[in-house]
């Protein structure tokens, strides 16, 4: 099963356009990541942040309700956060990149 | 002593002693009683000697004489402390029990006189109270004495002598020691000393003590204060919600655990193995998360694709009048099955986006090993599972109820059932050469309606000439032979003069979609022949469809009389059942034709590819000779295509090719057109419609005889 998690992150990696990937834990420590140390605790500190905002609205406007995923579209690049019950999966993307 | 003193009083009164206890009798006080005492024995003493002496001389007249002997005769006697006249039986009634028992103890104590004295010290204080209270009345007093006292039989003497003998008594026990306080005795009555406190002479004794009485302390403690820290949260809706159902949650557990107490220990351990081998692998915990982000990077960086799966309508459709195209989507492969050539596509009943392809080959001389892939549109870089088999896979089919099961039929002739769900990458049931498998190749297999007892089963077709009914029974692949493809040639003479029979090779079939029974058998002779489950050695009918292997048949989505097939001789033919002497129609190709399919959104469209790489698609309510489109979607010349699939929803077909790749092409508008009437309102949709529209063609085609027809 974790091999399956490795396998897919590592072909997340590689595939086009992708910056970086960062796994982060419930308290919004960056867990495994393919960026810089720097870079990685912003993002990690931030997107943190951002996703449990998020998922508040959501939640408040529906308790039945949940975030499965949030993406940020900026001019430079894309933030793709998929929350998980204790992780927070984020990949970095450059979606003009690919083509 | 007074019961000492008493009979001697007794005697005194029988005899003649008189002065003796006359001089003592009127004294009252106690104190003096022991003196008086030695005095009146000694002074008793010689009188006593007398008495005795003429005691013994005295003898009754009826005394009994006894011999010398007889008195020296000795008579043992033992006293007892037992009181003969004690009762023996004494019963007494018991509350308790309820009875009259017997009671053990009885009381052995015997008690011939008794007397309560009533004699005062006269210098105690009761005396003098007594003297001061009577003081006045002497002579009551005296009666009350003397009263007390005439019991003694001391009756003669008079007020006057009593009064002396009240001083005499008083004056004698003082006598040798204290004569001045004689005086003051008789004193002492006079002032009255009434009220105070008297104390026992004799054996009072005032103590007192007191405890220790322990100082009085103070003693106080203060814990360490309890460490205090500000907490504020604000409660969201949805907070108060996770709350309340966690609590659901737990009042849930609870009630069932109290049901399964019992198992509470086997399950305890289990959880622990489980905890502990989820912690061993953490990231798979985002495997979910991972699985959305995969296919979210995928839509990102094949957006054009996804957009155009979605929107893009080909423009120049409308200029075109009736033909229309096909637009390559996403390109399927998987890196360990290229080379493989594509032997099967099969959508998901269920979820319309999942596709399973399954890769083999179809050269005899280079057989190897096979897959079963699952795609998904969502992502078209990476497999959603992979089966890797020992052998070829060369047909696959999905259950429609229970999509996540899985038949295949493998070129070494065996067939298995997977099951998506588990995890494991064997099969759940597969044949063996003991449990009915083919000898030759599974070119198909198709499930079936659920059988009588509700159990899964499918049916495969080989070359060896057997078409078989696999049933799922528990933990078993039962199978039972459906029919024998036989052929009606003459039985050839074997090398040892043995009959063979030659055998039909199977290579598709497929069942009518309305009348279970039926079921049509294609062949590697190029017959197809119309079967029944209920003959399984005779044929409805057969067709001399093709020249060459028919490649499919398969009933049309609407009419139920229709069919079309394929064949390796460049052709493929659309028939109806009921009538064998030739088909409806034939459309030439020009190459062989791997695969061809109804559309499943109108019963006149269908699709077919050919070993050259081009899609055919035809409409026969538009155009009844050519295709409405024909396509080479393979860059390289050499690839053929073998395969093709509808979307039963989106506009979209699967085809796949001999190396092992799987392009999804959408279908132009013209491709799927409704038909419109003169007004260009559409016309009315539905099964009835489409038949209706088939029979229209039908009826166009069958009397002009077969003239249009190309061979």
């Amino acid at each position: 099963m974790s091999n399956e998690v490795e396998e897919i992150l590592k072909r997340v990696q590689q595939m086009k356009g992708v910056i970086g990937t960062i796994v982060v834990s419930q308290e919004g420590i960056p867990i495994k990541t393919t960026l810089d140390n720097s870079t990685t605790v912003q993002y990690a500190g931030l997107i943190h942040q951002l996703t449990a905002k998020a998922r508040s609205t959501v939640r408040d406007l529906d308790p039945q309700n949940d975030l499965t995923f949030l993406r940020i579209r900026s001019k430079k690049h894309e933030i793709m956060v998929a929350p998980e019950k204790e992780y927070l999966l984020i990949v970095v993307q450059n979606p003009s990149d690919g083509n | 002593m007074p019961p000492k003193a008493a009979p001697k009083q007794k005697a005194g009164g029988t005899g003649s002693n008189l002065k003796v206890g006359k001089g003592r009798a009127p004294r009252i006080n106690a104190p003096a009683k022991g003196k008086d005492d030695d005095a009146t024995t000694e002074a008793g003493d010689g009188v006593g000697e007398e008495w005795m002496q003429a005691k013994t001389l005295i003898k009754p007249d009826d005394q009994l004489e006894l011999t010398e002997q007889e008195l020296k005769e000795e008579f043992t006697r033992i006293l007892t402390a037992n009181n003969p006249h004690a009762p023996q039986n004494i019963v007494r009634y018991n509350f308790k029990e309820g009875t009259f028992k017997q009671t053990s103890h009885v009381d052995q104590l015997a008690i011939h006189f008794s007397l309560e004295g009533n004699m005062i010290h006269k210098d105690s204080d009761e005396a003098r109270r007594q003297k001061a209270k009577y003081g006045a009345s002497e002579s009551y007093y005296q009666s009350w004495m003397w009263k007390a006292l005439s019991e003694q039989a001391i009756s003669e003497s008079g007020e006057e002598k009593k009064d002396e003998g009240e001083v005499e008594g008083d004056a004698k026990p003082e006598e040798g020691e204290q004569d001045g306080e004689k005086g003051d005795d008789s004193a002492t009555p006079a002032p009255p000393k009434s009220d105070q406190k008297l104390t026992n002479q004799f054996n009072f004794s005032e103590r007192a003590s007191q405890t220790y009485n322990n100082p009085y302390r103070e003693r106080g403690s203060q814990t360490e204060p309890p460490p205090r820290a500000t907490f504020s949260s604000t409660a969201n809706q949805w907070e108060i919600y996770d709350a309340y159902m966690e609590d659901l949650e737990k009042q849930e557990k609870a009630k069932e655990s109290k049901k399964q107490t019992s198992r509470k220990d086997e399950e305890k351990s289990k959880k622990k193995l489980t905890a502990l081998e989820t912690q061993s692998d953490d990231l798979s915990r985002i495997s979910h998360a991972a699985k959305i982000i995969e296919r979210m990077v995928n839509q990102n960086t094949y957006d054009d694709v996804a957009q155009d799966f979605k929107y893009w309508e080909d423009v120049s459709d409308e200029y075109r009048d009736h033909e229309g195209t096909c637009l390559p989507l996403w390109k399927f492969s998987y890196d360990k099955a290229k080379r493989l050539a594509v032997t099967s596509v099969c959508w998901n009943p269920k979820y319309r986006d999942l596709f399973a392809v399954t890769h083999g080959s179809y050269d005899f001389m280079k057989q190897t090993r096979g897959m079963i892939l699952f795609y998904t549109l969502k992502n078209p870089s990476y497999p959603e599972y992979i089966y890797p088999t020992e052998s070829g896979v060369m047909c696959v089919d999905l259950h429609p109820e229970h999509p996540y099961l899985i038949a295949a039929g493998f070129y070494d002739g065996s067939v298995a059932v997977y099951n998506v769900t588990l995890k494991t990458l064997t099969p759940l049931y597969q044949s063996t050469a003991k449990t009915g498998k083919h000898t030759d190749p599974v070119w198909q297999v198709a499930w079936q309606k659920d059988d009588l007892d509700n159990n899964l089963n499918f049916t495969s077709i080989s070359s060896d000439g057997r078409v078989v009914a696999w049933t799922l029974v528990k933990n078993e692949l039962t199978f039972t032979d459906v029919i024998q493809l036989t052929l009606d040639e003459v039985p050839q003479e074997g090398p040892d003069g043995t009959q063979l029979a030659p055998l039909g090779c199977g290579t598709c079939f497929d069942f009518h979609k309305q009348t279970d029974h039926l079921f049509l058998v294609g062949t590697e002779e190029g017959k197809i022949h119309k079967c029944s489950k209920a003959y399984n050695s005779q044929f409805l009918d057969t067709f001399d469809a093709h020249h060459m292997a028919v490649y499919k048949v398969m009933w049309n989505h609407f009419h139920p009389k229709i069919f079309i097939s394929c064949s390796a001789d460049w052709t493929v033919k659309i028939w109806d059942h009921t009538y064998t002497n030739g088909p409806m129609f034939t459309f030439d190709l020009g190459s062989s034709v791997g695969d061809v399919a109804w559309a499943p959104y109108s019963s006149t469209v269908f699709a077919a590819v050919t070993a050259d790489g081009k899609v055919h698609v035809f409409d026969l309510n538009v155009n009844k000779y050519e295709p409405i489109c024909e396509q080479a979607v393979v860059q390289k010349k050499k690839t053929k295509l073998t395969h093709i699939a509808f979307n039963s929803t989106h506009p979209i077909i699967i085809v796949g090719d001999d190396r092992g790749y799987v392009t999804s092409l959408k279908l132009s508008p013209n491709l799927r057109k409704v038909p419109k009437d003169k007004k260009g309102a559409e016309l009315s949709k539905g099964p009835e419609a489409e038949i209706a529209k088939m029979d229209k063609l039908l009826s166009l085609v069958r009397e002009p005889s077969n003239k249009d027809e190309k061979n």
